[in-house]
């Protein structure tokens, strides 16, 4: 049976993927954050997942305000490069999993999440930044990659209890699934920031570190976070953490920490890296 | 305008989800995109999605008055799009990533409107996120900033 053996979280920061497309990953301002990024992408590396789930929020770019939809499951063959206002960035078009995605559609509704079936759509950086991150520059990805749009732009974004209660219906739903598969899942977004209005540039660091402790060794102190909270104390945009409960709900009870890292800043953004290898 | 405190239980326990718009509206220098500001900023919103398209940028910039009539914006809002007047589109109903499509067409980057928006010069933004950003103290709240600024 197909096995989500591990989970990523990761912030999906543009300005991370604008530096490796534009050669600026050597300069001074990069190097900590690349730095940082290397032994996760070794961990990868290693790992070598078939399937990756990306958790994820589009930007308005494939969805503008038409049709919002609160958990979008990308159902395609493929999914192309949103051009976001400055040219699409040049990065492998991204290989989906239709079967198995269609399959998780089916087990998720009859487990009473509402998904919308998304069977076209661009993706922008809030998926491609994590895959350069920690995939690197390959002319193709190595995986297969089933998109989870999650609306964090309109207010309110989904509670984090049920993002995390949608992630443990996501691992029943991908260990129903015949083939053997190793599949590893992205929380992405985050950590605190905020990117609007006078309090733009906001960081909070101990609230931080407490998410990442609570990821590790307490997700149900996490998922107890109202959205004020997340908007009050990380800053407005800071609310996009909901998506990384996804991922620690789909790894089960037990997990262990393998890596972690943290660094301020990337633009206006706190970034923030664990991985959690799943013990059931 | 009443609103109300959604009674979410976890393991038998009420956790409050605040769904108040008077306590995310105490968040001073944030305008949260809340359902009523989508709501108004609709029209506005689509307009900023339409320079998505390379075509459409360059005839917004060519004739800015004229492009920004199409898309039945009221006049508030179209005044504050000519005048880049970004606090005020966000307060209008436009949600940041859609305004970032606007500081793009302009040839800037996003760190340059978020400074803009702080009042700042962009090279003391830039230095104010490399000392760490801005702390959260004195920023919690409309009461707790009064006088500050």
């Amino acid at each position: 049976m197909a096995k989500i053996i591990a989970g990523v979280g990761t912030s999906h920061t543009p300005a991370i993927g604008a530096a490796v497309d534009n050669g600026k990953a050597g300069e001074p301002y990069w190097v900590p954050l690349f730095k940082g990024y290397e032994p996760a992408k070794k961990w990868m590396a290693e790992t070598k997942p078939d399937v990756v789930i990306m958790v994820y929020n589009d930007h308005v770019n494939a969805f503008d305000f038409k049709i919002i939809p609160t958990f979008g499951l990308g159902c395609a063959e493929e999914f192309k490069i949103a051009d976001e206002g400055w040219g699409a960035r040049p990065v492998p078009v991204v290989m989906g999993y239709p079967e198995l995605a269609s399959h998780m559609i089916q087990s998720l509704v009859l487990d009473e999440f509402d998904m919308t079936i998304v069977n076209e759509m661009q993706v922008d950086h809030g998926l491609t930044t994590p895959m350069t991150l920690l995939f690197g520059q390959p002319k193709a990805w190595p995986c297969r990659v089933i998109p989870l749009a999650v609306n964090v732009i309109q207010y309110p974004a989904p509670t984090g209890h049920r993002c995390y209660m949608l992630g443990k219906a996501i691992r029943k739903a991908v260990e129903g699934w015949h083939e053997d598969l190793k599949v590893v899942i992205f929380g992405t977004g985050g950590m605190s920031h905020q990117i609007q209005g006078p309090r733009a540039g906001l960081v909070n660091k101990e609230f931080d570190q407490s998410f990442l402790d609570g990821l590790s060794s307490d997700p149900e102190r996490l998922v107890r976070i109202s959205p004020l909270e997340y908007l009050r104390d990380a800053g407005a945009e800071a609310i996009e953490l909901v998506m990384w409960l996804i991922m620690r709900g789909a790894l089960g009870d037990n997990v262990k920490e393998v890596y972690r890292f943290y660094h301020v800043p990337a633009s206006s953004t706190a970034v923030g890296t664990i991985i959690l290898e799943s013990r059931q | 305008m009443g609103g109300f405190r959604a009674q979410l239980r976890i393991d038998g326990k009420d956790v409050g989800m605040t769904q108040r718009p008077e306590d995310y509206e105490d968040i001073p220098g944030t305008w949260v995109f809340d359902a009523q500001r989508a709501r108004i900023g609709y029209r506005l919103n689509e307009f900023l999605y339409s320079l998505m398209k390379a075509e459409n940028r360059k005839e917004f910039l060519a004739d800015e008055g004229t492009y920004t009539l199409k898309f039945g914006m009221t006049d508030e809002q179209r005044d504050a799009v000519l005048h880049r007047d970004w606090n005020k589109l966000l307060e209008l109903g436009g949600v940041s990533y859609a305004l970032a499509k606007l500081a793009f067409t302009d040839g800037k980057s996003y760190q340059f409107m978020a400074s803009q928006m702080t009042g700042m010069e962009e090279k003391d933004y830039v230095a104010m996120m490399l000392a760490g950003g801005r702390s959260p103290d004195g920023w919690r709240s409309k009461s707790e900033r009064k006088g500050k600024d």
